[in-house]
């Protein structure tokens, strides 16, 4: 099953949004509330990263047999160093999120930590798409 | 089976939309012109109760009269009942009058909710960096967790409520040569005559019976205001009257990193955020479904920030102090773990929900998505869902419905004039 959302990147009110929505999906599917969770987790995450760095984007969710397949495309700046991004506590947020209590530089560590694969293919200037995997058993 | 305390009176209910609307977990429908309570979605917030204009929700309570089976009375009051006078009335005059009721003693609240404060703290101190930590006071919020955010259940603290420890500490205080000891709650909440039918331990709840405080108030206040002498009753300090508003909970355990949310929309939306991670800088967050806490219970006749403020006043004025002699440890943990509750499961097997969700989708987009509740559902989406579980049928949407007339208008129209000519004898 499949479902789309269009990712506003100049509100930060709305992010989140697509991330509830979802995790109301999982739970009338009756998916353990530890899946529910994690997934709610890394899509917010994911998300708000959009949000922040790309000024939007779209996001597709595919609710397979066996695992939740999240892809995150954007064409914002895109990421020089993935590596460097991915160090927790690293973050480049603008002041502006920063003011907002983003960038803590937790976002892609906390995707990691609560998914079963995550692949970021990246181009400056061209822009982003973050895939990201949970397994349901 | 879950049986809520909220009902409706049937005869009063006029079947508009504004208890579908406003229900948090969209646990009411109308059907046949009537509201009918989901009882496995409802959480006993009593939302529907505040925004009903014809009057047709209450919460169920006791009778006054149902202290009369008992030999020994004992009234243990919430600690939202203070909220009734100003601090010049003494808690000990309120207590005094209230006991004038008809009970053979009183025991607060106010001061088991004291020895909870206590232990909550030790529990925090235990679980240091495993939180943060819900409680559990407020039944109408473990309720939603169960329902709504069941991912949550272990971070709710797995105490009895200050309600249950009370009546315990009243029947050990009565001991045993009273005969038939029964302990009554004075209540502000629509949901604890549901709690004390499932107490979260396997014993039974003590507390005989729940009593409004509404229908109390008006005989208690003409006590405090005659010549009554007042009896020395009170025991609890500030900290445990404090509970009787919200953050005063939070306030009584002296820590750092506590946040408090009153209403039953805004702890809707702190608990999506503490689902998605983004709550973790807190050790203990206070949840109260009502607005500015108990005091803001169904169950309570003064304007619910009146009393908040006169709860404070008396918080000043008793002094913070939590109890040093609270009597024996007691064990106040629940002995059953909470259960989700799956009502918003489609099915138990995993494939057919996930049919149903398609179905329920492909449904959605012929609805109009106004969300108007004239089909007796409170959205369009909740509609659709209704459909697909066997509940409802597509053409009690009225757009469907003058949809469907038009089409089979058109049909007969056309049908019309395929008529041979020379039959119409008018013409």
């Amino acid at each position: 099953m499949e479902f789309h959302f269009d990712v506003c990147g100049e509100d930060y009110s709305l992010a989140g949004s697509a991330s509830s929505m979802i995790k109301k999906k999982l739970n009338q599917l009756g998916l353990p509330p530890l899946i529910v969770r994690k997934t709610a987790i890394v899509m917010y995450e994911a998300e708000i990263n959009m949000v922040i760095h790309a000024g939007g984007g779209v996001v597709d969710v595919h609710i397979n047999p066996d695992d939740i397949r999240i892809i995150l495309k954007d064409e914002g700046p895109g990421i020089p160093d993935i590596d460097r991004a991915m160090e927790a506590g690293y973050s480049t947020a603008s002041d502006k999120a920063r003011e907002l209590g983003f960038g803590a530089g937790m976002g892609l560590p906390n995707i990691r930590k609560n998914s079963d694969d995550l692949r970021i293919e990246s181009k400056v200037g061209e822009g982003t798409t973050v895939t990201i995997m949970v397994k349901l058993k | 089976m879950y049986k809520q305390s909220v009902q409706l009176i049937v005869d009063k209910c006029i079947g508009c939309t504004n208890c579908i609307k406003r229900c948090p977990t969209e646990a009411i429908r109308v059907q046949n012109g009537k509201a009918l309570i989901i009882s496995d979605r409802c959480l006993d917030c009593g939302e529907c109760i505040r925004v009903c204009q014809s009057n047709a929700k209450i919460a169920v309570s006791d009778p006054m009269a149902i202290i009369d089976d008992f030999d020994y009375k004992i009234a243990i009051p919430a600690p939202s009942l203070y909220g009734i006078a100003d601090s010049s009335v003494s808690t000990d005059r309120i207590l005094t009058g209230l006991k004038h009721l008809g009970f053979d003693d009183v025991f607060e609240v106010a001061t088991a909710a004291e020895i909870i404060t206590k232990r909550t703290n030790e529990f925090l101190l235990n679980n240091e960096g495993n939180g943060p930590f819900i409680s559990s006071s407020c039944p109408a919020v473990v309720r939603l967790v169960q329902v709504s955010f069941p991912s949550l259940i272990g971070q709710i603290i797995p105490f009895i409520s200050p309600m249950e420890l009370a009546a315990r500490l009243a029947k050990e205080r009565a001991g045993n040569d009273k005969g038939k000891v029964g302990v009554f709650f004075i209540s502000p909440c629509a949901a604890k005559f549901s709690e004390i039918r499932n107490p979260h331990r396997q014993e039974k709840s003590r507390v005989d019976g729940v009593i409004g405080i509404k229908d109390i108030q008006v005989k208690l206040q003409r006590l405090i205001r005659s010549d009554m002498e007042t009896e020395k009753l009170a025991s609890a300090s500030g900290v445990g009257i404090g509970w009787g508003r919200i953050d005063g909970e939070a306030r009584a355990l002296a820590s750092d990193g506590v946040i408090s949310v009153d209403g039953i929309s805004n702890t809707i939306s702190l608990l999506e955020e503490l689902e998605n991670g983004k709550i973790n800088q807190f050790r203990f967050i206070e949840l109260m479904a009502c607005p500015g806490g108990c005091v803001g219970g169904p169950m309570t006749l003064v304007n619910p920030y009146v009393a908040k403020s006169r709860i404070m006043d008396r918080w000043d004025t008793a002094g913070a102090v939590v109890c040093e002699d609270c009597g024996p440890l007691q064990d106040i943990s629940w002995t059953e773990e909470l259960q989700a509750s799956s009502f918003m499961k489609l099915d138990d097997d995993y494939e057919k929900a996930m049919l149903m969700m398609q179905r329920l989708d492909l449904i959605e987009k012929t609805l109009p998505g106004i969300d108007c509740g004239s089909c007796g559902a409170p959205t369009c989406h909740s509609f659709a869902e209704d459909i697909v579980r066997g509940r409802a049928v597509v053409t009690s949407c009225i757009f469907v419905l003058r949809k469907k007339i038009r089409q089979l208008t058109e049909e007969m129209i056309k049908l019309e004039d395929v008529l041979p000519y020379r039959l119409d004898k008018d013409e």
